[in-house]
């Protein structure tokens, strides 16, 4: 067990981490780090999409950063980020009790659980670039919307067996929220009291959410893009064809998908996309993520 | 009598499927209790965020024992038919008995026990329960709506031994998530062994069992709330549903809205609160506009009386409104043109183009009502062509049951004509049965024009509705048109639907609507001649008409089948509105008039008898008819004509011109007198006069004589279609 840190309110962003990291630790989830791969959203980390096939158990956390360049808002709107910052829990099988280890969390982090009020409100989660659903909650703490709770039914078009439990916190949006914070650029980052020096979200971010946000809306060429899209598009099934000892070369295959989905959220800020185009684009992008998701399970069931 | 109780208790079940599941589960404990033989003095169930329950009074022990008699084979039957019966029966042949020479079993039955039947019901239940969307979960196979999480079964006062894919039936629940009684949180267990023990552990345990109790609870809370503060309650009854199903131990708290947001529509205001946060908006009673509060319903009763509920909700309210304020000051900014060149982009049926072609087709479609209501028609073809901007603007992308009020609330930011603006605003009603009705000329002509083309299209690409399956509202939209069309505007409602058909015929790909012996004629040959100034003025090819009258009579039919659901609901006998939509006529006012005063005639004496004596002169045609007898010309009295006979010709004669002048001026309780002043004369010609005769010319006469009472009674309904 980890020293009784968890019954420390946390004093910043980064504590509000290390308090999750020690919590879920204790429940016996591997912390991982960020996959090195632009991606929307930590499901699509592979510890997630990939982990929750097959038949093995998983229970894993991470921090994922999270790009979604439409989002972008130069820095000035005080909620909204082309770059942030996603927790996420992923059990499988889900544990009976994972409600209440969820809960367990928001107490750790100093959400007292009788003087808050925290509901379940339906919420059926599905991300159809990765073909993948499941039924679930939005989870309110006063009103607002601090996780995603689903258990995932399928991904990459196929049934996950045993079911996997995933728990998504929007970390800043919780951190405003525990530290009675309006603006996300005025949440400490460290400790207000560290010895070397105190510094806020705005002081670590501001400046990236103003060049990135220039560079998603304005930037890219749209041709490269494009290019770069249809090449990652071209190399899936390339790579899937190739295997080492046997098994064909999924991991590196998914890392192309992502990259191919995070290109097509970059021409969509660009509004390079028209909308009877975009079906047809997260399409090409599902089918690719089928194929890889049935490769992976493949060997999954295999070994 | 013992009774049962079960309770499945689960993680969170969506609010918006409680109630539902409260049906099923009494329906399908009902028909496997039925099934099994039993039958319960009394059976109830409760739905809420976290359980299904089910108490059963008056069980017995076990089923009664039965008797059954089986019929097997003749004495003297093959031996096969002999083995066959003794296999099904499960007996030798020396226990059977011969009966008027049959073979005959006599079964005894003992009833099963009572326990054993109900395991095996909620297995059934648990395993067929109707979810609209169900899920597995962890390692299990079973499917429920979320992770079912206990069983609770007790019969008289025993637990049912039972065990659903490694849950066990036992007499344990668990109370509220959150409260309990001393420290810390979180379900506290508890026993149950019978209803009054359940209901009281729960609310020792924090949990409103009834759904209608939490209702009250939260509506009590309200009011109390607003009295302390000299506030309204704005009633919800859609959302105190779905609040009542998101809590078990619902508490309202009230909290402050900054008052700087009250300069934003109060509709904006209300759905932001409504859809996104789930809050109830109160009201000022001495201004009746809104007050800057709100009334969240919590799910715990906090030690500090809801202080940090309330100032939590408060900031993301806030939040809320600000996205709201920033919609309203980005839209006031882009306005009406830039949203209508938006709409070149939006799809609104892959078959029926975009959202701009759309518009287009209802701007020259209002501006062909708008002289039939007295609309002006530039007026109505400008506001016909902003109605549909406001769905580009940001805010109605958030908020989408705000379309059309938007668009009025923008339009007069804009400094538009206040009557374009309201058009605009009310192009929609009316949506719901309590839905008002627009009576502006102007909102009328819209209105119509956009409800007509919405039917029109989706015929044309058949998609009509089926059963219960209605996907575009297309029901709703006939019950608006005629509910406009009711509050006394007179149009020929074919007109419109044939040119509408007409240019989206033009413009899409449609179906070829072939021509039968239609439900309904339609009274002229629509189209063409009406709008002369209509791209579609000119000659037409008589198959293009064919097809024009059947698509219009189509269409026709479905407005009929509205129209007699809406005076069903007001005690008219449907057959009435077929008698009256056979004559082809097509202005829905003057139908519902005559239908209503043939509804009158029909409850008098004369009505009924002439009805009857209808019916039998229409029998006695047919048969003659289809023989061959074709009635050319005038009935002519012959020489020799009986009295009843001479009667008949002169009330027909006398009742020609009263009844074409009451007709004509639309009077149809006059003209329903008018018939029935032949009562008395068809009567006793029926009676007296023997129609068949054998001398051609006697009878042809009195075929004739029938003829013309068909035909004058024909011009005020089709009696033919009237039930008897």
């Amino acid at each position: 067990m980890p020293a009784a840190k968890t019954q420390e309110k946390p004093r910043s962003f980064q504590d509000l981490i290390l308090t999750l990291h020690d919590y879920w630790s204790a429940q016996g989830c591997v912390i991982l780090q960020p996959h090195d791969v632009e991606v929307g959203a930590g499901t699509l980390h592979p510890a997630t999409v990939l982990r929750a096939l097959g038949p093995k158990p998983w229970n894993a956390a991470y921090v994922q950063p999270s790009r979604r360049p439409g989002d972008g808002r130069y820095g000035e709107n005080p909620n909204r980020l082309q770059h942030y910052y996603q927790y996420q829990v992923i059990l499988k099988p889900n544990p009976p009790n994972m409600q209440d280890l969820y809960l367990g969390s928001l107490e750790a982090i100093g959400l007292d659980l009788r003087t808050h009020d925290i509901r379940f409100v339906e919420d059926d989660w599905e991300n159809p670039t990765v073909g993948a659903w499941g039924l679930g909650w939005e989870v309110w703490c006063d009103g607002m919307e601090v996780s995603q709770y689903t258990y995932f039914q399928q991904v990459g078009g196929l049934d996950v067996s045993p079911v996997a439990g995933e728990l998504t916190y929007g970390l800043e949006r919780l951190a405003m929220y525990v530290f009675g914070v309006d603006n996300v650029y005025d949440l400490p980052f460290n400790d207000p009291d560290a010895p070397l020096g105190h510094l806020t979200y705005g002081d670590v971010f501001l400046e990236n959410e103003r060049q990135q946000s220039e560079a998603n809306f304005h930037g890219y060429d749209v041709a490269v893009l494009k290019r770069q899209f249809e090449d990652m598009e071209e190399q899936v099934p390339l790579m899937l064809a190739r295997s080492y000892q046997g098994k064909s070369l999924v991991l590196p295959a998914y890392d192309m998908v992502l990259k191919a989905s995070h290109l097509f959220n970059l021409m969509n800020a660009r509004g390079a996309i028209a909308v009877a185009e975009r079906a047809s684009y997260i399409g090409r992008i599902r089918d690719l993520c089928k194929l890889c998701a049935s490769a992976w399970v493949e060997q999954q069931e295999a070994a | 009598m013992p009774q049962l109780l079960l309770e499945l208790f689960s993680e969170e079940i969506p609010a918006r499927m409680q109630a539902g599941a409260a049906r099923d589960l009494e329906r399908m404990a009902r028909e496997h209790l039925a099934a099994a033989g039993f039958l319960p003095e009394a059976l109830k169930t409760f739905a809420g965020p976290r359980r299904l329950t089910l108490v059963v009074e008056g069980l017995p022990i076990a089923q009664a024992d039965r008797k059954e008699e089986l019929k097997g084979p003749r004495v003297g039957a093959p031996p096969q038919a002999m083995e066959g019966f003794l296999r099904k029966a499960g007996l030798t042949q020396d226990q059977l008995v011969e009966r008027d020479g049959v073979w005959m079993a006599f079964i005894e039955k003992t009833g099963r026990p009572t326990t054993e039947i109900v395991a095996e019901m909620v297995e059934a239940i648990i395993r067929g329960f109707p979810w609209p969307k169900s899920m597995t979960w962890g390692t299990s196979k079973l499917r429920w709506v979320r992770p079912l999480k206990r069983i609770l079964c007790v019969f008289d006062r025993e637990v049912v031994p039972f065990a659903i894919e490694g849950i066990e039936a036992g007499d344990i629940t668990e109370g509220h998530r959150f409260m309990r009684v001393g420290f810390g949180w979180g379900g506290q267990p508890f026993k149950a062994r019978d209803f009054d023990e359940y209901a009281k552990g729960l609310l020792e345990h924090f949990v409103v069992l009834d759904v209608e109790e939490r209702k009250a609870r939260i509506l009590e809370g309200c009011k109390t709330l607003c009295f302390a503060r000299n506030l309204e309650l704005v009633e919800d009854l859609g959302l105190l549903e779905e609040v009542a199903g998101l809590a078990e131990w619902p508490t309202p708290v009230l909290g402050d809205m900054d008052p700087a947001f009250l300069d934003l529509p109060g509709e904006v205001i209300r759905t932001s609160m409504r859809t996104h946060q789930k809050y109830f908006a109160v009201r000022d009673p001495a201004t009746g506009g809104l007050a800057p509060h709100f009334i969240t319903i919590a799910n715990v009763q906090s030690a500090d009386g809801g202080a940090v509920i309330a100032a939590g909700n408060a900031k993301v309210l806030s939040s809320r409104l600000s996205d709201a304020r920033f919609f309203w000051d980005e839209d006031v900014k882009v306005g009406f043109e830039p949203w209508l060149e938006k709409l070149n982009g939006v799809t609104f049926h892959a078959k029926l183009g975009t959202m701009a072609q759309r518009v287009e087709r209802i701007v020259a479609l209002a501006g062909e009502i708008a002289p039939l209501v007295g609309a002006d028609v530039a007026k109505a073809k400008e506001a016909a062509r902003l109605a549909k901007a406001d769905l580009a603007s940001q805010m109605v992308g958030e908020f989408p049951e705000l379309q059309g009020l938007m668009g009025g609330y923008y339009a007069r930011a804009a400094g538009l004509d206040p009557e374009i603006a309201d058009a605009i605003r009310d192009h929609y009603k009316p949506q719901g049965p309590s839905d008002a009705v627009p009576t502006a000329p102007l909102s009328v002509a819209v209105a119509l024009a956009d409800k007509l083309d919405t039917l029109v299209g989706f015929f044309a690409i058949d998609e009509k509705p089926t059963g219960s399956k209605d996907p575009y509202a297309l029901r709703r939209a006939a019950l608006g048109v005629i509910r406009i069309l009711l509050t006394g505007v007179r149009i020929p409602l074919s007109d419109p639907l044939a040119i509408a058909w007409l240019r989206t015929q033009a413009a899409h790909e449609v179906r070829q609507p072939v021509p039968t012996a239609p439900g309904i004629i339609t009274k002229r040959t629509i189209g063409i001649s009406v709008y002369p100034d209509s791209e579609f003025s000119g000659e037409v090819d008589p198959v293009a008409q064919a097809q024009l009258d059947q698509a219009v009579a189509e269409l026709l039919t479905f407005f009929a089948d509205r129209l007699k659901v809406t005076l069903k609901d007001q005690g008219k006998r449907h057959d009435l509105v077929d008698a009256v939509f056979a004559l082809g006529d097509d202005d829905l006012v003057r139908i519902v008039a005559r239908v209503e005063a043939l509804d009158g005639f029909l409850k008098t004496d004369d009505g009924k008898n002439l009805l009857a004596g209808y019916k039998r002169a229409s029998n006695i045609l047919k048969a003659e008819e289809k023989k061959g007898w074709k009635g050319e010309g005038e009935a002519e009295l012959l020489p020799n004509a009986s009295e009843p006979e001479v009667a008949l010709h002169d009330a027909l004669r006398l009742v020609r011109q009263p009844l074409a002048d009451a007709l004509k001026a639309e009077d149809f309780t006059a003209a329903m007198q008018e018939l029935a002043g032949l009562r008395g004369p068809v009567d006793a010609f029926l009676d007296g006069v023997f129609v068949n005769s054998d001398v051609a010319a006697e009878r042809d006469s009195r075929l004739k004589t029938l003829a013309a009472v068909r035909d004058a009674m024909g011009q005020v309904a089709d009696f033919s279609l009237i039930g008897g």
